[in-house]
């Protein structure tokens, strides 16, 4: 990478894989379940904390050498709070269809441990450019296991990929179901999204066994 | 060496001036947008009851608003009358849709009068009647434009919500859900009101009967949906005086 240098490229290849925010580190794992019933929504929170992580990262490291420790998780969360909230205002006049899908993630952002967890183990510690780096690959990293276990519950759940009917019609009998495929419908609830975190955890292990604690 | 930050002192300076600089930055914000927010809500609010009645821009699977531009002179067009019930008895007033539902049921549950608006509509000779509704669904508040004719069967229905599960909850907004409301009756047979019943397993997946007062429920989404039949209930049932005098 002509780029980045090889220790920055880490920062943003690190998370997507071996470093794994949920997969490794098990964080944000609430939101993962929490959302991830549909291809679409998982879409848009990755999109969405990839961009507060990347700014937040920013604006903590920028504030690193000022920000006093013994109040520190606070000052963490005033910035994301103050920062989503802004750009929900800004949405809401400026792109008012768009806030309305994003409105009902901003609770889920604010709260998402990954981005309190970014803030508190590199962005207090590092500059502003590889902070900005670092918040990019773990949201990278946290969005792409959101899409893999969207993906599933979506299509083994629903039948259907960000809405289309890709295994054919469950009411009329098209497609799939003419032949008797049913929808699972225990893969729209919460706990199966764990069970598949679960999964791509168990498969991720046993492919790199240096990632297995004893 | 004693970090500079550490100190009681600093701490204590820098807390009440980051309340400041962010405190005054997210009420510049509100402020300078407040008005163009307030604006973008009354139009939506005239796209759901427009909506409701089956004026809007849906395509085969999708819910579309007609858009913002053209809302204003689409909702004078199809929108006759504006009426205030207050008491039972009704009056009309065209800044009706500009009432705030969820005042009007706090004031109800203080033991106040409250007053009910409803928007009546036509379109291509058939005549519409709007109601606004609102409830409480698992995280927050949903609400809901229903229309209706003068027999109370549903003729249209917009579904919205401030915070349901994506995906789950959040779904009572999409057209598989809403379209499912079209034909059916909130009165039963001897004309009593009965509401419409959110129902898992009616044995009615494609919604066949119209009379059963029930419509498929949402797998996932079992509280959303106690959420609507409740709220559908609770607040169109107030409305059911008005249309008996229809009948006179």
């Amino acid at each position: 990478m002509g780029l980045l240098s090889k220790k920055d490229a880490n920062l943003i290849l690190d998370p997507l894989a071996d470093n794994n925010p949920i997969t490794i580190q098990v964080l944000g794992i609430c939101s993962a379940l929490a959302i991830t019933a549909e291809l679409k929504a998982s879409i848009v929170m990755a999109v969405s904390v990839l961009f507060v992580l990347g700014i937040g990262n920013v604006v903590i490291s920028l504030m690193r050498n000022i920000i006093p420790s013994k109040i520190r998780i606070i000052v963490q969360l005033v910035v994301v709070a103050a920062l989503v909230i802004i750009v929900d205002q800004v949405l809401k006049a400026y792109a008012y269809e768009l806030s309305k899908t994003l409105s009902v993630f901003v609770g889920l952002i604010i709260t998402n441990c990954i981005i309190m967890g970014r803030f508190e183990a590199f962005a207090l510690g590092n500059g502003p450019w590889r902070s900005f780096l670092d918040g990019i690959g773990n949201a990278a990293g946290y969005g792409l296991i959101l899409i893999i276990v969207g993906f599933f519950r979506e299509l083994l759940g629903s039948g259907t990929l960000l809405g289309f009917k890709v295994l054919g019609d469950p009411i009329e009998k098209t497609g799939l179901y003419a032949i008797g495929y049913e929808n699972n419908g225990f893969m729209l609830l919460s706990p199966m999204a764990l069970i598949v975190v679960g999964i791509i955890i168990w498969i991720q292990r046993s492919r790199n066994k240096a990632l297995i604690e004893d | 060496m004693e970090n500079r930050t550490d100190k009681n002192s600093y701490t204590i300076i820098f807390a009440i001036a980051m309340v400041l600089v962010v405190g005054s930055l997210l009420a510049f914000t509100a402020a300078s947008l407040k008005p163009t927010i307030a604006e973008n809500e009354r139009m939506e609010k005239q796209q759901n009851i427009l909506y409701a009645m089956g004026v809007n821009d849906n395509d085969e699977g999708s819910a579309n608003f007609i858009s913002t531009d053209k809302v204003a002179g689409e909702f004078s067009k199809y929108i006759k009358k504006q009426l205030v019930i207050e008491n039972g008895i009704a009056s009309e007033n065209d800044q009706a849709y500009l009432i705030d539902v969820k005042k009007e049921q706090t004031k109800a549950k203080s033991g106040e009068a409250r007053i009910l608006p409803l928007f009546i509509g036509e379109k291509d000779g058939k005549t519409f009647y709007i109601a606004p509704i609102r409830g409480k669904g698992l995280w927050d508040a949903i609400w809901a434009y229903v229309a209706m004719d003068e027999n109370m069967v549903v003729q249209g229905a917009y579904f919205d919500h401030k915070g349901e599960t994506p995906g789950l909850g959040a779904n009572i907004k999409q057209r598989f859900f809403m379209d499912d409301f079209i034909g059916e009756h909130l009165l039963d047979a001897s004309g009593n009101f009965k509401g419409i019943t959110v129902a898992k397993g009616n044995a009615d997946p494609k919604n066949l009967d119209k009379t059963d007062n029930e419509v498929d429920a949402i797998a996932g989404a079992t509280i959303t949906g106690d959420g609507v039949t409740a709220m559908i209930k609770k607040d169109l049932k107030l409305y059911w005086p008005y249309f008996k005098t229809l009948k006179k």
